[in-house]
């Protein structure tokens, strides 16, 4: 195992009075993907939030590529190479496709041969280039919203839920793009409900539950171990589909 | 004094409050002369109006700035009647009923139309109609007496002619004037407790709850959009009824004692100052505010003068008493910041219980 | 690698094109009622004039919040400032003022309409760093401040420049009026319009084509994501807050020379005008906020020649007929 890009140790976060994180530790190693599986509410998006600075860590620490970042405001965090695709996709549905993608690519105008890598497994986007964000489909706007993360390369992706609401074919075509990238090199973090694209994709495997990670280990361990997942994942999620 | 299970809490306070009271019903024996019996009627009719307002500002977390309005409508109701209808009771009591009725489908209808939304969207909206409603009242001259208002008479006992006891004993005189300062007293005493009751009661209960997280008292099963019409409609009744009182005390009512802003901005200034949420922040208040616009502004003016004749003309102009509010803006603003809970927070030594 | 491509049929969203034909269906109905052609024009001008002024004043209001659902009760100071820049302004420059050439004439307004602009965008800017920032996030303290805010500057600038009105005189060449046909055509109108449509242009441009106005629209939208796209709204923020003062300035310089006097309770009364006109098109729409100026202003024009008395209820009669149909303007904004 290579070492770690993003560690985090002993996170706690509160939302108002509620206090969602409850020490939370955990490594994602360079160059592979891994996975942040559990129920409903455990507290995996208020993870992910927490390390992009949308909702402070009101204690522990969140180091990034060597960088401490859990007292950083999100602009910096993402300028030292995290982008997020949030559960909500976000997406500017009031702006074109390009534009969507002009604003993603900071360095400039979008690198061509990166566009036409991303064209390569999201054609839909070359098709509605010009068409307001709007107007997609659910499984579009999906694809921009990662697209819009990977337009420019970046150390770390942070992804919530990617297949969320899609149907079961664009699923799994979704699972190959999600491969894809992964072999271009870049480094994830990929919250998922669907047990089949998290045993699909993942390299590593987090568990969380009640706002602490519950088991860590590699992805084919814990798919081989029925027991297992029946015991951290309950039957909330769908295995072997 | 409290008549109600919401006492004022901390001695200080409770004090204040009871000097207040006390010195206001027995302010025509005390200190006779015209200015301060208008001082105290002024007080008396601020403190009703205010804490109409803190009802909705207070305890419903809602900014309107059509508070005046409904005391304008409350003025010209029984400016209206008695012109019109000649000064009997009759007429006063149609003027208050009618008054009462206007304020109270016009809260609803601006109540209905947008308290569904934000906050934000609920101050345009009052702003912009409280606007309208001031120039179309300057400007229907038939019925209102546009810019020039109506100067009506009152029912004869009411009148300062009027003798109930002349040279009684210890030499004191009630006249239809002092007649008049307990009407407009009394119903101002009823009326608070009126309100403090309204505070205290379940509907006041979640109004709080919904300013506090409007979410949760939703989920609780609360309908917010009919618990905030409903304050918005209760606060109108009472601020007409206080313009109902004004109008009475000063047997007049025009744009600029009844429709103005500058009304609006001190009803603002005393609520703010004198404490969001309490309701007898609006007495303390209204008393503070009152007194200094009438005795302040001469101190202004002194000061004034003094620069003026010192040579420092142009810093002079920041002292000159027609420069009154930019001071209490000032003062406004600070409090916001600092002094959210105002006076009464402040004398409120010990621990919510 | 298997490839995505369900977009057979894209739902294509029509553009709402039903609020863009109300101002000119407005206008058409004003025609037979009206009667005369050339009053028709006079009015119809004139309100095009008085829509692009509101405008102006009134689209940095709109834009602010929607960008940080910040609403600034004391935006009419800035109107209110720069009506008196005006008076400061051209005080020096009474010989180019009263100079008949229209060339001269611009040579003292241009400088002029720039100086009301840095001044009220630093203004703006002050105001932003005391008065708003301190409760962002806290509707009931912002709008309490904010109207604190309107109030102290109100009152210093009578304070500084007198209670009374101040005379503002139109520049030589821009007195009187054109005729055309049966119909006159005044000067200043004429200019205001000119300078209403470019401050609008400038602002479509700005908006759709820059990358600082996709910023800003993407923010209108969703600021936080603008955020993890790794840009500051906060900066972003501050400078829509300082061109939206800038732009009420310029609004206020204009209005104060159309009505050829300075006050500071000018700043009050725009308030409300703009107030209703970003209800009617939407909070935080800028092209609603331009349909709503112009439609207010045209019915403002037509129902003061046809009815005087319900001119005076015109403003708050649209709001209420708009509202009634859309509950949340022209153009609501999808996110709040």
């Amino acid at each position: 195992m290579t070492e770690a890009l993003l560690t985090l140790s002993g996170v706690h976060t509160h939302i108002g009075r509620y206090h969602i994180l409850h020490g939370v530790d955990f490594d994602v190693p360079r160059g592979r993907t891994t996975m942040l599986l559990g129920r409903n509410g455990a507290g995996k998006t208020t993870t992910l939030r927490t390390i992009m600075g949308l909702w402070p860590a009101s204690q522990g620490s969140i180091h990034f590529d060597g960088a401490r970042i859990d007292k950083a405001a999100t602009p910096d965090i993402a300028t030292s190479g995290v982008a997020y695709v949030p559960e909500t996709m976000a997406i500017f549905s009031d702006l074109t496709v390009k534009e969507n993608l002009v604003l993603a690519a900071r360095a400039g105008a979008p690198d061509e041969r990166r566009l036409e890598w991303m064209f390569g497994f999201f054609p839909a986007l070359r098709k509605f280039w010009l068409s307001r964000a709007g107007t997609l489909s659910g499984g579009q706007k999906q694809m921009l919203s990662i697209a819009r993360a990977i337009v420019e390369e970046r150390k770390l992706l942070l992804i919530d839920e990617p297949t969320k609401g899609l149907a079961p074919a664009i699923v799994s075509a979704l699972i190959e793009c999600l491969k894809e990238i992964a072999r271009s090199g870049a480094t994830i973090l990929l919250v998922e409900q669907n047990f089949r694209v998290a045993q699909d994709v993942g390299d590593l495997v987090h568990v969380m539950d009640s706002g602490r990670i519950v088991h860590s280990g590699a992805m084919a361990d814990l798919a081989a171990d029925d027991s297992l997942q029946k015991r951290l994942l309950g039957l909330s999620l769908d295995s072997h589909q | 004094m409290i008549l109600s299970g919401n006492p004022p809490r901390g001695k200080l306070l409770t004090a204040l409050l009871i000097l207040v009271v006390v010195v206001l019903a027995l302010a025509p024996f005390l200190f006779p002369g015209s200015k301060p019996a208008n001082v105290a009627a002024k007080i008396c009719v601020f403190a009703l109006l205010v804490a109409s307002y803190d009802l909705l500002l207070g305890y419903a977390g809602i900014v309107s700035f059509a508070h005046t309005m409904f005391f304008g409508i409350g003025a010209y109701g029984i400016a209206i009647t008695l012109y019109a209808l000649g000064p009997s009771w009759g007429a006063m009591a149609l003027g208050l009923g009618a008054a009462v009725v206007v304020a109270a489908v016009f809260a609803l209808a601006i109540g209905l139309f947008s308290l569904r939304v934000q906050t934000i969207f609920f101050a345009m909206v009052t702003l912009a109609v409280a606007s309208a409603f001031a120039v179309l009242a300057s400007q229907l001259s038939w019925l209102t007496g546009g810019e020039d208002g109506r100067t009506f008479r009152v029912p004869e006992v009411l009148r300062p002619g009027f003798r109930l006891i002349e040279n009684g004993p210890f030499g004191i005189t009630i006249s239809g004037r002092t007649l008049s300062y307990y009407l407009v007293f009394c119903s101002v005493v009823v009326l608070f407790l009126v309100m403090l009751r309204i505070v205290e009661s379940p509907f006041g209960r979640v109004l709080q709850a919904i300013r506090e997280n409007p979410f949760r008292a939703e989920a609780l099963g609360y309908r917010i959009i009919y618990h905030r019409t409903l304050a918005n409609v209760l606060a109108a009744v009472f601020a007409a009824c206080a313009g109902a009182l004004n109008a009475l005390w000063l047997r007049y009512t025009g744009p600029d004692t009844s429709l103005s802003f500058n009304i609006m901005i001190d009803i603002l200034l005393i609520v703010v100052i004198g404490g969001m949420g309490t309701l007898y922040g609006a007495i303390i208040g209204a008393a503070l505010f009152v007194l200094a616009e009438n005795y302040l502004q001469t101190l202004m003016g002194a000061a004034f003068g003094a620069l003026n004749a010192s040579g420092a003309g142009f810093v002079a102009n920041f002292f000159n008493p027609d420069r009154w509010l930019l001071w209490l803006g000032i003062l406004f603003i600070f409090s916001v910041y600092f002094f959210p809970t105002g006076i009464v927070g402040k004398l409120r030594a010990e621990p919510k219980s | 690698m298997s490839a995505i491509d369900t977009g057979a049929a894209l739902p294509q969203q029509k553009t709402d094109y039903i609020p863009v034909l109300l101002p000119i269906a407005l206008a058409l109905l004003a025609f037979p009622l009206v009667g005369s052609f050339s009053t028709w024009t006079t009015l119809t001008l004139a309100g095009l004039a008085m829509g692009m002024m509101i405008f102006a004043m009134a689209s940095g209001l709109t834009l602010v919040f929607g960008l940080m659902d910040v609403m600034n009760f004391g935006h009419g100071a800035f109107v209110a400032v720069g009506a008196y820049v005006a008076v400061v302004a051209f005080a020096p420059m009474g010989a180019l003022m009263q100079s008949p050439s229209l060339a001269a004439n611009l040579m003292a307004l241009i400088p002029a309409m720039l100086l009301a602009m840095i001044v009220t965008g630093v203004a703006g800017y002050v105001f932003e760093r005391l008065l708003v920032r301190p409760v962002y996030g806290q509707h009931l303290k912002q709008i309490l401040i904010t109207m604190g805010g309107l109030i102290v500057i109100e009152q210093l600038l009578y304070a500084t420049f007198g209670p009374q009105l101040n005379p503002l005189p139109l520049p030589a060449a821009l007195r009187g009026s054109i005729p055309l046909g049966a119909a006159a055509i005044e000067k200043y109108r004429l200019l205001a319009v000119v300078v209403g449509l470019i401050v609008f242009l400038a602002l479509q441009f700005t908006l759709t084509r820059t990358k600082l106005g996709l910023l800003i629209r993407a923010g209108v939208e969703n600021g936080e994501m603008v955020e993890a796209l790794g840009y500051r709204i906060r900066r972003l923020f501050i400078g829509v807050f300082m061109a939206g003062s800038a732009l009420a300035g310029l609004g206020g310089l204009m209005w104060a020379l159309y009505r050829e006097q300075a006050h500071a309770s000018i700043g009050g009364e725009m308030m409300v005008t703009t107030f209703i006109v970003i209800i009617i098109g939407g909070l935080g729409s800028v092209g609603g906020c331009f349909i709503g100026s112009i439609l207010l202003a045209l019915l403002a024009n037509y129902a003061g020649f046809l009815a005087p008395k319900v001119a005076l209820i015109s403003n708050i009669a649209l709001m209420v007929a708009v509202l009634l149909w859309r509950p949340r303007g022209l153009y609501p904004v999808t996110s709040r």
